[in-house]
């Protein structure tokens, strides 16, 4: 089932409810539709068109802002993402201890190219830009984890810790 | 009042989470409550001390004693023996290069005793998330101050005469801005606090949000005092968590104490804060993207003027300073005009924070009074390069900064000092390169930055240093050809004098820069098909040294092209054929017999 990823991504009735329920908070005022897309995301995962529909609805804008402003920020993604979210920080501090070699392991071994997830789903690879941790860089995240000093030995070790499921 | 015979300080900063202090913290609460000495000792959660690298870090209090690099397991004898008995554990103490004996005291350290805290004043020292001990240390009674003794004009006056300048990179004086912007007509009035901190590389407005979170708060309320405006922003990073969690805690108690909010010391002065969140965009920094982005919209730089200052959040008058701008503010206030001024250089005055990152042993976070010598800061304070290797060259100023090499190393720093050497300021990060690094991938590393942050706005911009790019990539990769060194001039020139914003105009300066002072690594790449630092992989070929080669043969059983090849015990030989250049063999050989050339 190399599929199940979407099953996790799927939009469903109860996220459209909390969607709604956040949207009613902030109905009419156009200023906050970041603040909403950043709580929206959180919910979901991800924005898909749908949602989007409905925060131009409640917030008055039109749909094209809200698609340039999903589009134009970085942490904004209308693509469902796996379950464990790594991200390689990419700042001039990482860069310099090694950060690339990093970002090229994890392609070779997850099969995955920064921005995507691994076909079962369960990891998705981003590059960020400093984490602002460089005293430890190379620096990795993985969820709310945060790993430093790493280097290509160190990552299957670290990404072994979220095998459980 | 609870009174603690001792506090233990466990540094909570990005770094120290990073090295694991949390287990480190709950191990010495759990043996300090097993020796039953809760009563009289106490752990607090600070902000980042500054020595990241020796992280997790514990300083101990009356007595300043600082114990790095610690692990779960240390506390036991931490709370038994210096705890308990008032021994030192010697053996978790920092050891200096050069210097036989430990010292026990944090002030005894190069990395602190050379350091002048003012924005940083609280940084490591107090919990952030209480708002009793920022007020122990004088916090809220610069605001105090201005709101029962000075009049608006007064307060701009001390800070126009402290010569303050902007800590986000550009220095424009800060007395001037808030003067300009009281002066502006128009109403309502917004202060914004720039807490948008994107260079890589630097993390000190990080450091502060996260150690120190009133500071900034008391500041703009003192800034809304001075301008006439009762409403603030903060715009933070989103790549930041713990700050903005750390800001609204702080928020909602100072609202609680009546520092914040309606009638604060019941002077019928308001002002309250709000925290917007950013979402990933570099060029967000740029103040006038930054309050389309607070506004809700694409975060797209506009032309100026008009300055913010007339026409800014809303098209109202807004003053937008910098997270470590603000910090400075309360001493300020507290220690006079002609304290702040009295630091510093002639006209950069006070103190600079800088992200020590990169190449350097003491990674971390240092404040310095403007016209410290790079040197100072680099070797006495960072404690130079680690591994033996030779320093080439300090970063400054994050994408729209340049490099400075070894022969500039005794330049005094200020704004203007750093601009003559063809760099800037900027917000303070310093990323130190050793011969490893490359200068041309190091540039060519800053222009795919800007490439991907650029936001399409502007053509010289977007498609400018796209160019710049691909001649790069044409060069690192062996393809350079004669002519590209003054192709990339060339179209720096017209970048920096046609691009809208900040961004773009200061976007080739990384080049620019790197072939002021290295013009030959250019020259070696584009001639020679050689990369001095051997960092290029196109232009590296790899062989074994055979009289280090031990033939022990792991480099061969982890070589993924089997280019590796050689009998038990003899040196090996690989096949630039079947090479791929990943380095693999290099990092696993112990005896260092893999050479690049």
């Amino acid at each position: 089932m190399s599929n199940s990823c979407s099953c996790h991504a799927q939009l469903t009735p109860d996220h459209l409810a909390e969607v709604d329920r956040i949207l009613e908070s902030y109905r009419g005022q156009p200023g906050s539709l970041i603040q909403v897309l950043h709580k929206a995301q959180n919910v979901i995962g991800y924005l898909p068109r749908e949602v989007q529909v409905k925060v131009a609805e409640k917030l008055d804008v039109p749909l094209t802002r809200v698609y340039g402003v999903v589009s134009f920020y970085s942490l904004f993604t209308t693509k469902p993402k796996g379950r464990h979210k790594i991200h390689v920080c990419a700042g001039t501090a990482c860069y310099v201890r090694g950060a690339n070699q990093l970002l090229n392991k994890l392609e070779e071994d997850l099969q995955v190219k920064p921005g995507d997830t691994t076909e079962d789903g369960k990891f998705s690879v981003d590059v960020v830009r400093c984490l602002g941790a460089c005293g430890l860089g190379p620096v990795v995240t993985v969820d709310d984890d945060v790993y430093g000093r790493v280097h290509t030995g160190k990552l299957a070790d670290i990404l072994s810790k979220y095998d459980k499921e | 009042m609870e009174m603690y015979r001792s506090h233990v300080l466990v540094c909570a900063g990005a770094g120290c989470i990073s090295s694991a202090c949390k287990a480190v913290q709950s191990a010495l609460q759990e043996n300090i409550d097993q020796y039953g000495l809760a009563k009289e000792v106490k752990v607090v959660e600070t902000g980042c001390m500054g020595p990241c690298d020796l992280g997790p870090v514990v300083m101990i209090f009356p007595d300043g004693v600082f114990y790095r690099k610690l692990k779960p397991e240390d506390a036991a004898e931490i709370v038994s023996e210096h705890l308990l008995k008032g021994k030192v554990v010697t053996r978790l103490l920092h050891r200096q290069p050069g210097d036989p004996d430990q010292v026990t005291s944090f002030d005894q350290l190069d990395f602190f005793k050379r350091q002048t805290r003012i924005a940083l004043r609280n940084t490591g020292i107090i919990n952030p998330e209480s708002v009793e001990e920022y007020i122990a240390r004088d916090g809220y009674r610069a605001l105090g101050k201005v709101l029962s003794q000075m009049t608006p004009q007064q307060v701009v006056d001390t800070i126009k005469g402290s010569g303050l300048r902007g800590r986000g990179g550009a220095g424009f004086p800060t007395g001037l801005k808030w003067e300009l912007t009281a002066r502006a007509a128009g109403n309502p009035k917004y202060v914004v606090c720039n807490a948008d901190e994107g260079d890589p590389g630097a993390f000190m407005d990080r450091s502060i949000l996260e150690g120190d979170p009133h500071s900034v708060l008391e500041a703009m309320a003192i800034c809304g005092y001075a301008i006439g405006s009762s409403k603030g922003y903060i715009y933070v990073r989103a790549e930041y968590p713990l700050a903005v969690e750390r800001l609204e805690t702080a928020i909602s108690k100072a609202r609680e104490y009546g520092l914040m909010g309606e009638n604060i010391f019941g002077t019928g002065f308001n002002f309250d804060v709000e925290i917007r969140v950013g979402a990933g965009a570099f060029v967000c920094g740029e103040e006038t993207a930054l309050l389309a982005s607070i506004e809700g919209k694409r975060g797209e730089p506009r032309p100026k003027p008009p300055f913010p200052a007339q026409e800014g959040l809303w098209g109202k008058p807004t003053v937008i300073n910098n997270v470590e701008t603000f910090a400075n503010i309360p001493p300020i206030i507290l220690n006079g005009a002609e304290w702040f001024a009295s630091i510093g250089t002639e006209k950069s005055k006070g103190t600079k924070v800088f992200a020590l990152a990169g190449k350097v042993n003491n990674t971390g976070l240092v404040e310095v009074p403007m016209g410290t010598t790079l040197r100072e800061i680099i070797f006495e304070i960072g404690g130079g390069i680690p591994g033996g290797k030779k320093f080439k060259a300090v970063q400054t100023g994050g994408p729209s900064g340049g490099c400075i090499p070894e022969e500039y190393l005794d330049t005094p720093v200020d704004y203007e000092s750093l601009t003559k050497l063809g760099t800037i300021m900027g917000s303070g990060g310093m990323i130190i390169v050793d011969e490893d690094t490359c200068m041309v991938d190091l540039a060519k590393f800053f222009l795919e930055f800007v490439q991907e942050e650029s936001c399409g706005k502007c053509s010289p911009c977007r498609i400018g240093t796209k160019r710049m790019l691909e001649i790069l990539n044409r060069i690192t990769s062996g393809q350079g050809r004669e002519g590209d060194i003054e192709l990339l001039e060339e179209l720096s020139r017209g970048i920096k004098d046609s691009a809208l914003c900040g961004l773009g105009q200061t976007a080739p300066n990384p080049v620019l820069s790197t072939l002021r002072y290295f013009r030959h690594e250019y020259e070696a790449h584009i001639r020679d098909k050689k990369c001095p630092a051997g960092a290029c992989r196109d232009l590296l070929t790899y062989y074994i040294n055979p009289e280090l080669c031990r033939g022990c043969g792991l480099c061969a059983k982890e070589c993924p092209a089997g280019a590796i090849t050689g009998d038990k015990k003899k040196p090996h030989v690989i096949d630039a054929a079947k090479c791929v250049k990943c380095g693999t063999c290099e990092q696993k050989c112990k005896f260092n017999a893999i050479i690049t050339v």
